[in-house]
């Protein structure tokens, strides 16, 4: 009897049609108002998108040169906040030391901070008379502001965050003795890491890395007040709609579903990827 | 090869101090209750959480002695575990699983999938050894656990409650393999349970573990005969007093006396099997010694046989059939005559 239930437990239980039904009104209602709520803005700019013209306006503005800045920019920042926003959350999930809770409220702050505010406090840290950026640049030559290193430097800035708290919960969530079973294994510290940390927390750390990337292709107001806005070298999509929705707002238009596409093709395409991959440990 | 540990450690609540030793080819169980330390004496064993004072020792090898600062991480000590969850890495399939050790231990990957899949076969799992955990029965999960852990060549092989995790229906069957299996394991054997039976079917020698201190040891036939313990006395099913004895009056903790056929003196444990205990509505005549009144406290009722618990003075537990209660027609709370014949009573010196 019981081991008939074991088996039959893992087939999933299908749903009867009829079920959707019963979903209460009031949430049908609500639900749908915020669904059009999200899709309206989109359907705005569909509406006066210049259609006919759309291919060479493009063609012919910075648009193309600010869509390759903002990607090359925003997978660069990503990586940034992989590499080093991983460690961070495991250390703020497993490290126990006093002030944790500020050390997590600081590394957390620029996500909760008016992104211009983020870009001044970066300037004045970074700067060239800046509080590091004056060593920086006497001692290795180092620029950042003004430059295409500093519209990563900015970006990562607001982004880390989003893979942080994301990694961070689900490492929170991982039973260690998952660890402690590789290292009687005969795994080091660094092994388990690799090879059983990492790939059980996989799911996490692609939608943390996603959410983190989509923040940084978005980034604005720490990008311009930090890095300027200059084509080719800072001036990345979102700079440059906001300067064509003064001179030209047509392309204006053209940019930002342009934006939107890609930020759009990117999130359905990796939510089936994310979600598909989750394969859950048998419960007990 | 000899596992001689002395462990001392304080953990929240959990005081343990237990001296253990296990020799090559025998299986010793760890029993106890929920709660007794037995994990963390495990984890201690394995390296997972190390002794605050104390010695482990394996073979000529100290593991662990905070006397002269020597601690043997884990993933440097010959020992293995097969946890109670099995805790199987989901995102790997059998064979990987069962590399993993020989991978972390910088095996070639092709050798390490070769030697994986042959501990499979021999555990009989040749057939699921592309399946990832989640696909695998709880019976099978439990082997791929323990060939993972055979792999990398233990000296020691620590279990922790190996069985626990499996429903009622596959226990046994589960049970019977895995004795098969640790047979032919030829280090330390370390058996971790809270279920006699697993340590009677699996092990040579049982300790017993209560609130972090081993109570009793021994064979398990030696320690049901003599139980030590009001746990020990639950788990083999008998009732057990502690008191004191004087020629052929036995004395209980709380002034009750019992006859008793064994002449001694000094404290002394006695145990009295549920079924030797007889009751009735009105005082009994004729020859047993120990007879007295007392209340019902309450009934427990388990396929065709009840179990009375009695009030004081002696709070024993009686067991009768589900006839021999109706007859009786008495309830928790009704006066009831209570008897026990002196031979009955197995009286030893604690």
């Amino acid at each position: 009897m019981l081991a008939a239930m074991a088996t039959t437990s893992k087939v999933p239980p299908k749903r009867r049609r009829g079920r959707r039904r019963s979903l209460p009104l009031p949430v049908l209602v609500l639900a749908l108002v915020a669904i059009s709520f999200f899709a309206l803005p989109f359907v705005g700019l569909l509406w006066r998108a210049p259609w006919r013209d759309g291919w060479s306006l493009l063609r012919s503005s910075d648009a193309l040169d600010a869509l390759k800045l903002s990607i090359v920019c925003s997978l660069w920042s990503t990586a940034f906040s992989v590499v080093f926003g991983v460690p961070l959350a495991w250390l703020l999930a497993r490290a126990r030391f006093p002030g944790r809770s500020v050390v997590r409220a600081l590394c957390t702050l620029s996500m909760v901070l008016p992104p211009v505010v983020g870009g001044v406090a970066l300037f004045f840290a970074l700067g060239r008379r800046g509080f590091a950026g004056q060593w920086l640049d006497r001692w290795f030559d180092i620029r950042l502001p003004f430059t295409t290193a500093g519209v990563v430097v900015a970006q990562t800035f607001v982004a880390m965050p989003f893979l942080v708290i994301t990694v961070e919960g689900a490492i929170r969530q991982l039973d260690p003795r998952y660890e402690d079973a590789a290292h009687t294994l005969g795994a080091s510290r660094w092994y388990a890491f690799r090879r059983v940390t990492l790939p059980a927390i996989r799911p996490a750390l692609i939608a943390g890395a996603v959410l983190a990337w989509a923040r940084a292709l978005g980034e604005f107001g720490a990008t311009i007040t930090f890095a300027g806005n200059f084509p080719r070298t800072t001036q990345t999509l979102p700079l440059l709609t906001y300067l064509k929705l003064e001179s030209n707002p047509p392309e204006a238009i053209i940019t930002s579903l342009v934006l939107m596409a890609v930020s759009f093709a990117v999130l359905v395409a990796l939510r089936e990827r994310w979600l598909g991959g989750i394969v859950r440990p048998p419960a007990g | 090869m000899q596992l001689v540990a002395n462990v001392r450690l304080r953990l929240g609540s959990l005081d343990l101090a237990i001296d253990l030793d296990a020799k090559a080819g025998e299986v010793v169980a760890i029993l106890g209750p929920n709660g007794a330390g037995k994990t963390t004496l495990l984890r201690c064993l394995a390296g997972l959480q190390p002794i605050d004072d104390g010695r482990i020792s394996l073979g000529d090898v100290v593991l662990d002695e905070p006397a002269t600062d020597t601690f043997v991480a884990a993933e440097h000590r010959p020992v293995s575990v097969v946890f109670q969850d099995y805790l199987l890495f989901a995102h790997l399939n059998a064979v990987d699983n069962v590399a993993f050790g020989l991978r972390a231990r910088r095996v070639p990957r092709n050798e390490a999938r070769e030697q994986a899949l042959e501990w499979l076969a021999r555990l009989g799992l040749a057939d699921h050894a592309q399946h990832r955990p989640a696909m695998l029965s709880g019976g099978q999960q439990q082997r791929v656990a323990l060939a993972r852990a055979l792999a990398t060549h233990p000296k020691l092989l620590l279990l922790d409650e190996p069985l626990a995790a499996l429903d009622a229906a596959t226990r046994t069957s589960v049970r019977r393999d895995l004795r098969d299996h640790l047979a032919r394991f030829d280090g330390v054997r370390i058996l971790i349970t809270h279920d006699p039976l697993d340590a009677y079917a699996l092990a040579d020698r049982v300790v017993i573990v209560e609130a972090g201190a081993v109570t009793q040891a021994g064979t398990l036939a030696g320690i049901a005969a003599h139980p030590r313990s009001r746990y020990v006395g639950q788990l083999v099913g008998t009732n057990l007093l502690a008191g004191t004895i004087t020629g052929t009056t036995f004395t209980t903790a709380r002034g009750a006396t019992l006859v008793v056929d064994a002449e001694a003196d000094g404290a002394a444990y006695a145990a009295i099997a549920p079924s030797a205990i007889a009751l009735y509505r009105t005082p009994p005549d004729g020859s047993p010694r120990n007879v007295w009144s007392t209340t019902i406290a309450d009934i427990d009722r388990a396929f065709d046989r009840v179990r009375v618990n009695l009030g004081e003075p002696l709070p024993l537990t009686a067991e009768l059939t589900t006839a021999g209660l109706a007859a009786l027609d008495r309830h928790p709370g009704d006066a009831i005559w209570a008897s026990i014949k002196a031979t009955e009573i197995n009286t030893y010196l604690a």
